[in-house]
């Protein structure tokens, strides 16, 4: 298999202006600190696109930069055909679960209406199609039985379909989340594929980070592969390439035979210096 | 009956109990957002802020509340501005200015000649001192504040819980945080007669964290607060009158104490509930 780095071979037809996200030679970071450098990434309407790479890559750094979040430092970027942050009520942007208070004072369907917010402007409180708005996308992710319930009494596949039906109510165009199916069993993360896939199909555009491979393989139509510059970019089966791997995860990574990728990121953690990930790809 | 009807016949008391319902209104409604943000250091700083204002206030013999309200918002958008541009934790930050803006106060406030119980009242709150002109003037405050919160609360309340979520979606977070701290100011502005400025930051955040205890929904939360706060400045009023003590720390007690009782007895599992209860909550959770 061939590809290109940073040149992903779907793109040639649509200009930057019709592209729902693209980015040229972007780079971006914290104070003195580099997180991005040359990245360049076009993505059509309707994408099912994850991006994968070891802690601390700039996974969450690229989605915020797309998301207006984090200004580039350099190179361009134009969502939805816009400058970033000014397309923005058609954004809707999940954070990882840990920066979520989960003990908020909110219930379920008061997370999904937040997504109504942007749009009903100052002063003006949710109506009747924007309660009906927030019961529809609760019942398109099969949530709408815990309506009532406060945020944190969910387990976690709930809480994340909560915030994808957020997303959903908000009626955006561009889905950004930031590791959606991190850290829930196989069967929801199936479950919340299912409804990712359902919504590109729909021509929403969906990027998510994930540092599971396999299920980057199995459930995401394109992968980019970023290792604070994209280190590739292609069809889904890319992110079980050694090769392709040994380059996004820099020598941090054993391939043993039977399919099985075993990766050990542990020298990118800031954070969990000595957490393991396993990755059975099925097989 | 009569202690309770008795000191409404007095102009002086009737102020009071406006007032003391004003600052359980406003301290609740823009205290459920200080909780829910964790800024109670920031609160209680701000209202030490606030102290020098009043003093100037005084040496130029201008209502306490424009001295007040001109060093409490200037604290609290300096605290905005240098957290966001220094890679100082932003407790060091509160902590300096906190202080620095305190000693400020006490040291105008020692340099006046002769002891001046007007200006002590506003460091320990004595609620029966407000005068009508003032009152009024806490009650435009006030209401601007109440104003603002009904205009934005909905932003308020996004950019609180998942502030990343709010600015991606087109909201001005940062200067939501702006607005918020200027009405944490303006707040305070509205209540350091009536408490103090030792003591304002319990004002803010007591009758919040009570009503946090007891329901999961912001709207409960906020409304239950509002009855806390309100109970406790009225019934802490009724207190500092009939026992003849600081109104600040007859009103704080109150609503010390009102919390406490929800925290033992509340039903969704306060800490003297048998155990079984407290259990199956977690389980339920
Ligand atoms: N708020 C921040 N301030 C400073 N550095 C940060 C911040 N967020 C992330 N970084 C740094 O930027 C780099 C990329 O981080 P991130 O985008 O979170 O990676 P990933 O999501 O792939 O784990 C890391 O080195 C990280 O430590
Ligand atoms: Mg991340």
């Amino acid at each position: 298999m061939t590809f290109a780095p940073a040149a992903p071979a779907d793109t040639h037809v649509l200009s930057a202006a019709a592209m729902a996200v693209a980015l040229s030679d972007v780079a971006a970071g914290y104070h003195d600190r580099v997180a991005l450098e040359d990245v360049s990434l076009d993505v059509r309407p309707g994408s099912l696109l994850a991006i994968v790479g070891p802690n601390g890559a700039g996974k969450s750094t690229l989605l915020k930069v797309i998301a207006g979040l984090v200004p580039a430092w350099s190179g361009s970027v134009s969502v939805l055909g816009a400058a970033p942050g000014s397309a923005a009520e058609r954004i809707a942007y999940v954070p990882q679960a840990e920066l979520v208070d989960w003990h908020f004072p909110i219930t379920v369907s008061g997370v999904v209406m937040m997504g109504r917010y942007p749009r009903l402007g100052l002063a003006r409180r949710p109506g009747k199609a924007d309660r009906e708005a927030v019961r529809e996308a609760l019942a398109s992710v099969g949530m709408l039985e815990h309506a009532d319930r406060q945020i944190g009494a969910l387990s976690g596949g709930q809480r994340r379909r909560v915030f994808l039906a957020r997303a959903v109510a908000a009626d955006a165009e561009l889905f950004l989340l930031d590791e959606p199916v991190t850290g829930v069993d196989a069967a929801t993360q199936e479950d919340i594929m299912g409804i990712l896939a359902a919504n590109a199909s729909a021509g929403r555009t969906i990027i998510a980070t994930t540092h599971d491979l396999a299920c980057a393989a199995q459930c995401f139509r394109r992968v980019v592969a970023i290792n604070r510059t994209i280190v590739a970019d292609g069809p889904a089966e890319i992110a079980l390439d050694p090769d392709i791997l040994a380059r996004a995860y820099s020598g941090h990574l054993l391939v043993l035979g039977g399919n099985r990728v075993v990766l050990d990121d542990a020298h990118h953690h800031d954070e969990s210096a000595s957490e393991r990930h396993f990755h059975d790809n099925g097989g | 009956m009569d202690l309770v009807l008795e000191p409404l016949g007095y102009p002086i008391f009737i102020r009071a109990l406006v007032a003391a319902i004003l600052v359980g209104t406003v301290c609740a409604v823009v205290g459920t957002y200080v909780v829910l943000r964790g800024l109670a250091f920031i609160g209680d700083a701000i209202g030490h802020a606030a102290f020098p204002g009043v003093v100037v206030a005084f040496m130029l013999n201008a209502p306490f509340y424009l001295g007040a309200a001109i060093a409490a918002v200037g604290t609290a958008l300096s605290i905005g501005f240098v957290t966001r541009r220094t890679t100082l934790r932003a407790d060091t930050t509160i902590g300096v200015l906190f202080a620095g803006t305190f000693a400020l106060g006490i040291f105008l406030f020692s340099a006046i000649e002769g002891y001046v119980a007007d200006l002590f009242s506003f460091l320990v709150g004595n609620i029966l001192f407000i005068s009508f002109s003032n009152l009024i003037g806490l009650l435009i405050l006030g209401g601007v504040v109440l104003a603002a919160v009904a205009v934005l609360w909905k932003e308020l309340l996004y950019s609180t819980f998942d502030p990343l979520g709010a600015a991606a979606s087109g909201l001005p977070v940062g200067r939501l945080e702006y607005v918020l701290l200027t009405l944490v100011a303006l707040t305070i502005v509205v209540s350091v007669q009536a408490v103090g400025i030792v003591l304002v930051v319990a004002m803010l955040v007591t009758p919040p964290a009570a009503a946090q205890l007891l329901t999961v929904r912001f709207g409960r939360l906020m409304g239950l607060a509002v009855v806390f706060g309100v109970a406790g400045a009225v019934i802490g009023l009724y207190l500092s009158y009939w026992l003849d003590v600081a109104s600040g720390a007859s009103i704080v007690l109150v609503v010390t104490t009102i919390f406490l009782a929800v925290l033992a007895f509340n039903p969704r599992g306060g800490l003297l509930r048998p155990r079984g209860q407290q259990q199956r909550r977690a389980t339920a959770e």
